[in-house]
């Protein structure tokens, strides 16, 4: 199979206008993954499926990521002039990056044998913006797996054939497998309580009679 | 053990070839050997809940080989797996729709207490959050011994169960509840939580 680098150019050969980025995967797993923009997704999508070259014609498995919030501190030596002198004095910035949601496809070519290539989507943000397009219509097998996406993180999928919860139930306002994500609190025991656990249980003892109380009188 | 009879003129009596016996002997002989358990399983507890049906274990042995399908025609709920948040209401709904008299067996940790997925936002910490347990089975699963065992636990428990009397058994109090709330879907949890005239867990002293 050819390259990320070769694929992205044709991509870019066959649907004017998208943009594609490399996101690289410095890991063992070494799988680097493709970013597309949500305007051309669809068209990416088709053109993925049904190039003759690549055929990824099988999308094996579409996960969601959530990415918080998250500031980046740089440091940066910069000359200035103090005192008449001129220092090299280091000056640190910090840049506030938004948060997004990220929808992973793996996709895999039965009619070749080969693959995967991973394509990641990202929302505008983590609140009313969480929209990404469907690529149900392209894979048929990413059906569920967006469903689940929707429910677990929130992400919603425009031209989905039929956007519900999948896991949850239809009442529920949460989703679960956001970082941000708090459980209800309705523990009654729990054996060895270690970590976050730990003190999510204290809440829920009560405090053991002090001894001279204990003493039959 | 009849009320009212010595054990010993019980005993020579028997000798005599006359067998002298209570109704309430009877009557629990009779149920205690015939239980119906509910045909449903859960998750992978079923797994050896169906083992225990099977040849090899033969739950027949103790009178409870008719699963059935329909909660009317049950006697024992055998909580078999793991409650999600989402099947809980249906469980509850399942055992209020048996017949008195019916008794539950909660078995493995799941069902007892959430077990692996206690600290899950989608499992249920314990069925005995909403219904009545006769008996809890720990393990996970449970072998079918220890379903079997369970079994056996229960039939003593029934064979103990007084007709008549100041503490005779909950199904023959009219005031005793036999139906108990359906769980709501909430909008983070179940509405309620728990319910409080069947759950009261321990509380836990620590300094």
């Amino acid at each position: 199979m050819e390259g990320l680098e070769q694929i992205k150019a044709r991509i870019k050969a066959a649907v004017p206008g998208a943009k594609i980025d490399i996101v690289p995967n410095p890991s063992p797993a070494n799988q680097p993954s493709l970013v597309i923009d949500n305007e051309h997704a669809r068209d990416v999508a088709r053109f993925l499926c049904d190039d003759p070259a690549l055929r990824l014609d099988y999308c094996s498995n579409v996960t969601g990521i959530d990415w918080l919030d998250r500031s980046v501190k740089k440091t940066v030596k910069v000359k200035k002039v103090v005192d008449g002198e001129e220092k090299e004095v280091v000056e640190t910035t910090e840049e506030k990056l938004p948060g997004y949601l990220e929808a992973v496809y793996h996709l895999y070519s039965m009619a070749h044998k080969h693959g995967p290539v991973i394509i990641r989507m990202r929302t505008a943000d983590r609140a009313e913006n969480a929209c990404l397009p469907s690529l149900t219509p392209v894979w048929r097998s990413a059906e569920f797996q967006e469903r689940e996406i929707f429910d677990l993180y929130g992400v919603r999928f425009d031209g989905h054939p039929d956007l519900r919860r999948i896991l949850m139930w239809d009442e529920f306002e949460d989703h679960p497998m956001r970082k941000d994500y708090r459980e209800p609190n309705d523990y009654e025991y729990e054996p060895t309580p270690h970590d976050d656990v730990l003190e999510k249980a204290k809440g829920h003892y009560t405090s053991r009679p002090a001894e001279e109380e204990l003493k039959p009188s | 053990m009849s009320e009212g009879i010595d054990e010993g003129l019980r005993s020579k009596l028997q000798q005599q070839g006359v067998w002298v016996t209570s109704v309430q002997e009877l009557y629990n002989w009779g149920r205690k050997n015939s239980i119906w358990p509910l045909q449903f399983g859960l998750a992978c507890c079923a797994i050896e809940m169906i083992a225990t049906a099977a040849s090899r274990y033969d739950i027949a042995r103790f009178g409870g080989e008719v699963f059935r399908p329909s909660p009317r025609q049950a006697d024992l709920m055998i909580v078999a797996g793991t409650v999600t948040k989402k099947m809980a209401p249906q469980i509850v709904r399942l055992y209020n729709q048996m017949a008195d008299p019916k008794y539950v067996i909660a078995m493995g940790a799941c069902a007892i207490s959430g077990g692996p997925f206690k600290q899950g936002y989608n499992v249920l910490k314990g069925i005995d959050r909403y219904i009545p347990v006769d008996v809890y089975i720990p393990g996970c699963p449970p072998r079918p011994e220890a379903l079997l065992h369970a079994f056996m636990e229960l039939q003593s428990k029934i064979d103990e169960q007084k007709l008549s009397g100041a503490n005779k058994a909950a199904h023959l109090e009219p005031e005793e509840p036999s139906e108990f709330p359906v769980p709501e879907f909430g909008k983070h949890d179940l509405e309620p939580p728990a319910n409080p005239n069947v759950f009261r867990p321990p509380a836990i002293e620590r300094a």
